[in-house]
């Protein structure tokens, strides 16, 4: 932190130009992800069928003033129009005579407007962010618990190459690595779960968020989320911490060490202030992309554990074909991964003085 | 894994000069003195026999055969696997479930190393705009959760291809679909290794004088830069195989995986949360076997990414 303030200013100048040119990419890269994504959810199936509730198939003449009012009729390049700056300005033939009377009444996304789920006629802006605060209970719990084991391991076991410890560490993160979500979730389930439970010993419930008859509170949630948890740690554990294992091995070979080795520094300066800093900075470009992708939630595990997330919104959804609430999701979804790509960019760019002036 | 010492020891003299390896042989040996990397081809080379012997020894029909008076059954001598919620015999149906599985993988990777490497090959051959475009929507693509676009590709095209036969074994007709959606779902990746591979490599002395000789473009792209782009390929390739085998388990697992009759290890999961307490053996033989595949194919493909660097190909 010792840099001359002229190059600061520079640095400041180019970093400024370098965010903006980055702002400007991510807007025809979402505009790309929102017609991608559109066209293949409006043909992914009848959103109609998710009317069929109580009273049976919706069919005939209420079928089509249903097709109409939702704007089903009109060719894709017209609704993905209407989706996008909503139809408000616009009149639109809402009782099928061939003249457009009434007034729309969609905002579009650009102006905040998701539209209104086909299954549950609430907003979708508001279905996410009920869901949005379990999930991102569920995945930073896990994030952080990722990030502590991994670099744990990947240090300890790089310091200690071809040790017994290492060799068992590497075997094990190979397994870890390689496990289906579904075998691990399940087998947890069944270890701390069901069995514990026949033992009569204490067992991790395995189910929701939370006990109806209990409540909402923070123990009750987080006695929750201890199993999903291992489950999505103990996948990327294992992916993370070889990782930075390679890393620090990498780093650890390099002459800046073995001059901080000659000078007589403490093996502990050594690993913890010297080597582990450059180690860590690619750590910073796995988790800053993990970052985006954190709202999307755990799809598969949420599932299994039945976890009120974004994740499980999506999937429920998806069975309904309910496109409002898909293309909501996913949107944000995109912006969170673009936003934190950007972010992780700049991060890396100020952690890293090497690549400032390219 | 290569030792750090082996990786930034200069090039040895070979101790017999006239012994001439070719880069092929060379990863070869280097393959074979990685023990995780033997490991994993004696785990896969089993699995393979399982999958093979296994149906001299059961018919399909018999693992597609179902006696609801022998529902949920422990492992026991006659079903060592036990038998699924309406009565199958599981050991069976991993054996034809597996040959699915290891299908998907491979066919999948086919259809994604074919897109992966057009798109990959044309951006960074042709640069500028064709690149930018390219590129542009791979990332856009990358962006979207992989298992989010699975499922919406499955929703999608799940039941438009009809049961088919093929060798007298009657096929569900979403086992295309799900082949096809997972290739086109996974060739990101790879399309990023071409270009770059592509971008080094055009700017080499050897591409210049097929320029100036007049060879065309795609002469140039087919014949003398992707040869040179084989190393990572098969890296990216095997290691995808593992990848698109999870994720069939995934779609499937949900319920929008192949159907009926067909089966795969993913869908033999599919009911396996409603029977967690009572039938743990339904969920357990064919994930173990998902485990140990994905865990073989890791192995390999990771030996293969030491034995194909070139920076440890002389030793």
């Amino acid at each position: 932190m010792t840099c001359l303030t002229q190059r600061q200013a520079i640095g400041a100048q180019v970093m400024g130009r370098f965010i903006i040119r980055r702002v400007l990419q991510a807007i025809p890269l979402l505009f790309v992800i929102s017609v991608i994504v559109f066209v293949l959810i409006m043909n992914m199936g009848d959103p109609l069928t998710s009317f069929a509730g109580r009273n049976g198939l919706v069919k005939g003449k209420d079928r089509e003033r249903l097709i109409r009012q939702l704007g089903l009729d009109q060719p894709i390049y017209v609704q993905y129009l209407v989706w996008l700056v909503g139809n408000d300005w616009m009149k639109i033939d809402s009782d099928g005579d061939g003249v457009a009377e009434s007034n729309g009444t969609r905002l579009g996304v650009l102006r905040g407007d998701l539209g209104t789920s086909v299954v549950t006629r609430q907003p979708v802006l508001q279905m996410i962010w009920e869901r949005l605060p379990n999930t991102l209970i569920l995945m930073l719990t896990s994030e952080a618990v990722i990030v502590v084991f991994a670099l744990g391991l990947g240090i300890t076991s790089a310091l200690k190459q071809y040790s017994l410890y290492d060799n068992v560490f590497t075997g094990l993160s190979f397994v870890g690595y390689s496990m289906p979500v579904p075998l691990l979730a399940l087998g947890l389930i069944y270890i701390f779960g069901v069995y514990l439970k026949r033992a009569g010993l204490p067992y991790f419930p395995t189910v929701g968020m939370f006990e109806p008859s209990v409540g909402k509170t923070w123990e009750q949630v987080v006695w929750h989320l201890v199993l999903p948890v291992a489950t999505l740690s103990i996948i990327s554990i294992a992916a993370y911490s070889r990782f930075i294992r390679s890393n620090m091995l990498e780093v650890i070979g390099q002459d800046y060490i073995r001059t901080a080795r000659a000078k007589g520094l403490a093996n502990r300066t050594i690993t913890l202030k010297h080597a582990l800093k450059n180690a860590a900075l690619p750590i910073v470009t796995l988790v800053g992309l993990d970052l985006g992708f954190l709202l999307a939630g755990a799809l598969v595990t949420e599932t299994i554990f039945s976890w009120p997330g974004m994740g499980r919104l999506f999937y429920d959804h998806a069975l309904k074909s309910d496109l409002p609430v898909l293309m909501g999701v996913l949107m944000l979804i995109s912006i969170s991964v673009v936003f934190f790509q950007l972010l992780t960019d700049i991060t890396y760019t100020f952690l890293d003085p090497r690549i400032r002036y390219q | 894994m290569a030792t750090l010492a082996e990786t930034f020891t200069p090039a040895a003299q070979p101790a017999v000069p006239h012994q001439v390896y070719s880069p092929m042989q060379l990863a070869w040996r280097k393959l074979r003195r990685n023990r995780a990397a033997v490991f994993g081809l004696v785990l896969l080379g089993a699995l393979i026999a399982y999958i093979i012997v296994g149906s001299f020894v059961f018919s399909e029909e018999y693992a597609n055969h179902n006696d609801l008076s022998l529902r949920l059954q422990g492992p026991s001598a006659e079903h060592p696997f036990g038998t699924d919620p309406i009565g199958r015999d599981i050991l069976a149906r991993t054996i034809y479930g597996g040959q699915i599985s290891l299908l998907i993988g491979l066919a999948s990777v086919a259809i994604s190393l074919v897109v992966g490497v057009l798109v990959g090959a044309f951006a960074g051959y042709y640069g500028g705009t064709v690149d930018s475009v390219l590129m542009r929507f791979t990332e856009a693509v990358l962006n979207i959760p992989s298992l989010f676009l699975l499922i919406i590709a499955a929703k999608y095209a799940g039941d438009k291809i009809r049961n088919f036969e093929l060798f007298g074994r009657e096929f569900s007709g979403s086992l295309i679909v799900i082949i096809l959606i997972i290739g086109l779902t996974s060739w990101m990746y790879l399309a990023r290794i071409v270009r770059s591979e592509f971008l080094s490599l055009k700017e080499r002395e050897y591409i210049t004088a097929a320029h100036a000789l007049g060879v065309k473009n795609l002469r140039i792209i087919f014949y003398h830069v992707l040869p040179n782009t084989t190393a990572p390929i098969i890296v990216a390739a095997t290691l995808g195989v593992a990848t698109a085998i999870l994720s069939e388990a995934y779609i499937s697992f949900l319920g929008l995986g192949v159907r009926a009759p067909t089966a795969t290890w993913g869908n033999m999961l599919e009911d396996a949360t409603r029977y967690i307490e009572n039938a743990p053996h339904i969920w357990f033989f064919p994930g173990l076997l998902i485990l140990i595949t994905v865990l073989a194919i890791n192995f390999v493909g990771d030996g293969l990414r030491d034995a194909l660097d070139p920076r440890t190909l002389t030793h």
